[in-house]
């Protein structure tokens, strides 16, 4: 197996995009990534494309080739392929990138991950989220996808003594982190009372505890590490990147406070990286609501089980904590569109470990981590990257 | 003849008061009140229709028979709000009390009289030895139009009961009075129904439960004073009182099991609820008229003895839980009803 | 959704019959195919197992932002639920006051209207919770 760098990345802003259509965030990321890596197109050899429910969103499947003709290079027959497991489509399609070239198979890989969720109403949206979880056994008696984690979250308040405040804490923070982030959706400061005055969703959660519906897209250029040289001397390393699965329903797994899929991968990520939670410097973690981060932090081993919630308030992972977390405003302020979110994760990593991250900068960041969910934890991608 | 093996009822919990209903109106809720001898009616709840009802009532009362659901022959729902124009409630009950699929059903419509025209398929059934076990379900969550007379009455609620070879009452006699009297009617396609005001009084409810009251009597030479208790169809707390006395019943006779002064009228649940409510109380070897009514127009008349084993039955208690409640105000009861979509 | 696809999860959604490995004895609900402890060993050994209705609540949440299906009919109550049986399922909590719900609270199922396909499609029944009798 080849050491696998990332030598180039790219995004669109995040928001309510009215002018861009899929096919235009997909080209916009796709080209700023392919220069940012200085490579040219005769140079791909693969794409992979997250995308969540092109199907429902947009009408429009098969959209690997549709990434091919978008990109101009339908003449290279390279294979395109759209992957999906629902809000970690982005992180799998890094996964599935990475195997590709680690083992050999393809040298230079774009990765994206793309979502357009405004061309339909929110209802809709509502509608096609909640396919991220069990259709038949949870959405089909009413339960919604943030019901889901609200579930989570008063399971957490009632056995770790996590309070609605500290929950709100984390959206506090991210918003800051997102006002320092030109790309990310929302660029305002808020309180812990705007977040405890918002409308509720579902209890505990208010509108402020959800992240957004968002458009956007996000790429990524990988390389064997020895082929990465010719192209960059900044270059990022992949040392670990892991998925696991769990059941696709909430009530069917094993813990209801803690996504055993992502304790699992990031297990393995750690092992494979040869690192302990400890060291790492920077990471992205997957806030689809603000219980997600608590439970988050948790799993990635920052703290023990049931402290999330008292770390967050003691400000481990503010932008000048010990562990700075969701420097990007995480999907709660940059946004989630959920296919790009996984990719665009590792773009907030890459920067932070280039030392670009600007307003927003880890001082002295080596080693960086993603962590990326599907549903309800059905799915959970962990990266480890580092600068070399 | 045949004989009730056992019987279930439901009442949904939420309640309006008549005089919540007056309030929007601008109707004097205290005549209307001693009028009709309402107090407040049931309200189905934003997700209960006549097929949970039904299954409600049903589980209920193969749970108390303690008997085994595969061998219900028969499953019939008479009611007039069935959620279904074409596709039976029937069914739906069947599948959800364990009794598919060897069995026949249907459902039945005769305004109020539904549920007791069911009963007497069953009884017909079983005696003739086609089945062991026949369920007759009368149930319905009543329709009004808003500023109506109706709407002070039209409530929700319903009774099941399975009829077999013997059981905790003997069914002596049931005849019926049958005319084609249109004194309340809904058009298909329409959601409320149309009546003809006083016109529903004499030519129609008093005569037809009168006759077939009087049919009953005289065919089994049985006299009001033989009887421990009596139920008549309550489309009001008035109308029963009035019948019961043109008839020689005494209060005393009718008061446990007159239920619509506090849940309003249950249509096809009412004759069958009321006779619920006195089973719950009723000691072996007493006697029991119930006569039941459905505008179009027709009275389905029983003659009952409670049986020894009415002791070991598990009683429902319904008036026990009628007294769980929860009253709505008119908004409220407007979203439950589903008026809005 | 397609009536198909309701009429073959009924006797779930009605009755609560899940499937019991033979095996191990561990009973599932919803129903599953293969027992994850036993795997291949359970394969054509899980029997349809119906529950008896009674759970306690693990977690609940109020939804007041309903997806379209249930628009209209919020706020209602979510509920991960401990079956007696010791499989876990989500579903209503109703015919209570929202803020009675809690953690432990013991419940039983009911037979309600969950869903309707518009106003000229199927209407969907299935279970909902309430408060346990005794």
């Amino acid at each position: 197996m080849r050491e696998v760098a990332i030598i180039g990345i790219g995004m669109t802003e995040f928001g309510e995009l009215w002018q861009k259509s899929f096919r235009e965030l997909v080209a916009e990321a796709g080209v700023k990534a392919i220069l940012d890596a200085g490579i040219e197109g005769e140079n791909i050899d693969a794409m992979y494309i997250g995308g969540m429910s092109t199907g429902r969103f947009i009408g429009q499947e098969h959209v690997g080739s549709l990434a091919l003709e978008v990109a101009g290079l339908e003449d290279l027959h390279i294979p395109a392929t759209r992957v999906e497991a629902a809000c970690a489509s982005g992180g799998v399609a890094m996964h599935q990138g990475y195997i590709a070239v680690a083992s050999g198979m393809y040298d230079i890989v774009v990765v994206g991950g793309a979502e357009k969720m405004t061309d339909v109403v929110g209802g809709e949206a509502t509608n096609i989220l909640a396919s991220a979880a069990d259709r038949e056994w949870e959405s089909f008696f009413g339960a919604t996808f943030p019901g889901l984690y609200a579930l989570m979250a008063r399971y957490h308040m009632h056995h770790h003594g996590t309070t609605q405040e500290q929950l709100a804490m984390v959206a506090v923070k991210n918003h800051h982190n997102g006002s320092l982030n030109p790309k990310a959706q929302f660029r305002r400061e808020i309180s812990i009372e705007d977040v405890l005055n918002s409308p509720i969703v579902a209890e505990p959660l208010h509108l402020l505890d959800c992240s957004p519906i968002t458009d956007g897209a996000a790429a990524a250029i990988l390389a064997p590490v020895d082929i990465a040289r010719k192209y960059t001397d900044k270059i990022i390393k992949i040392k670990a990147s892991v998925q696991a699965c769990d059941t696709l329903s909430f009530h069917s797994r094993s813990r209801f406070d803690s996504l055993p899929a992502a304790v699992h991968a990031a297990k393995k990520a750690y092992e494979m990286a040869g690192v302990k939670p400890s060291d790492i410097d920077v990471a992205e973690v997957h806030d689809c609501f603000t219980i997600a981060e608590i439970i988050a932090i948790e799993d990635l081993g920052f703290v023990e089980k049931g402290k999330g919630g008292k770390a967050t308030e003691d400000g481990l992972t503010a932008l000048d904590g010990q562990i700075p977390v969701n420097t990007s405003g995480g999907l709660k302020a940059k946004g989630h569109p959920v296919g790009a979110t996984g990719v665009a994760q590792i773009n907030e990593i890459v920067m932070q470990l280039r030392g670009e991250a600007d307003k927003r900068q880890v001082k002295g960041a080596t080693i960086g981590l993603t962590h990326n969910v599907g549903g309800s934890g059905g799915t959970a991608v962990i990266h480890i990257l580092e600068a070399i | 003849m045949a004989a009730i093996v056992g019987y279930g009822a439901y009442v949904p919990r939420y309640r309006i008061k008549v005089e919540e209903i007056a309030r929007i109106w601008g109707r004097q809720a205290k005549s209307i009140s001693s009028g009709l001898n309402v107090f407040e009616k049931s309200v189905p709840s934003i997700d209960e229709d006549t097929a949970t009802i039904s299954v409600e009532a049903a589980r209920r009362a193969v749970k108390a028979a303690k008997i085994n659901p595969e061998e219900i022959g028969a499953v019939y729902v008479g009611s007039e709000s069935h959620p279904y124009a074409v596709k039976p409630t029937a069914t739906i009950v069947a599948e959800a009390i364990g009794a598919t699929p060897e069995l026949t059903a249907a459902d039945y419509e005769f305004a109020c009289k539904a549920g007791t025209a069911g009963m007497q398929n069953c009884i017909a059934l079983v005696e003739s030895k086609m089945i062991k076990y026949g369920m007759a379900i009368g149930a319905d969550v009543a329709q009004a139009a808003p500023g109506d007379a109706l709407e002070y009455t039209a409530a929700a609620g319903g009774a099941a009961y399975i009829i077999g070879k013997e059981g905790i009452a003997e069914i002596n006699e049931t005849v019926s009075f049958t005319t084609d009297t249109p004194d309340f009617w809904r058009r298909e396609g329409q959601p409320y129904p149309g009546h003809g005001e006083r016109f529903t009084g004499e030519p129609a409810y008093f005569r037809h439960v009168g006759t077939a009251a009087k049919m009953l009597m005289e065919r089994i030479g049985s006299k009001p004073s033989d009887y421990d208790y009596a139920i008549f169809h309550q489309p009001n707390g008035k109308f029963p009182v009035r019948i019961a006395r043109k008839l020689g019943f005494e209060k005393k006779q009718i008061e446990d099991g007159l239920l619509c002064p506090i849940i309003g009228n249950t249509y096809s649940g009412s004759a069958m609820l009321g006779l619920a409510a006195v089973l719950d109380i009723a000691k072996p070897g007493q006697r029991i008229l119930t006569v039941s009514y459905g505008s179009g127009a027709g009275s389905d008349a029983f003659d009952i003895t409670v049986t020894d084993a009415i002791e070991s039955y598990p009683r429902q208690g319904i008036r026990r839980m009628i007294e769980e409640k929860k009253y709505v105000d008119y908004a409220t009861y407007m979203k439950f009803r589903r008026e809005f979509e | 959704m397609g009536v198909a696809r309701y009429w073959r999860e009924i006797p779930a959604r009605y009755n609560l019959i899940g499937k019991k490995c033979q095996v191990c004895g561990k009973v599932y609900f919803p129903p599953r195919t293969i027992c994850p402890k036993c795997r291949r060993k359970s394969i054509g050994r899980m029997q349809d197992y119906k529950l008896s209705g009674k759970g306690t609540v693990e977690s609940y949440t109020i939804i007041y932002t309903p997806p379209p299906e249930f628009e209209g009919k919020a706020p209602y109550a979510i509920a991960l639920i401990k079956m007696e049986e010791g499989c876990y399922l989500t579903g209503q909590i109703v015919d209570c006051e929202l803020d009675e719900i809690h953690i432990g609270m013991k419940v039983e199922a009911c037979f309600r209207r969950i869903q309707e396909d518009g106003k000229r499609g199927a209407i969907y029944y299935g279970y909902k919770f309430r408060k346990a009798e005794s």
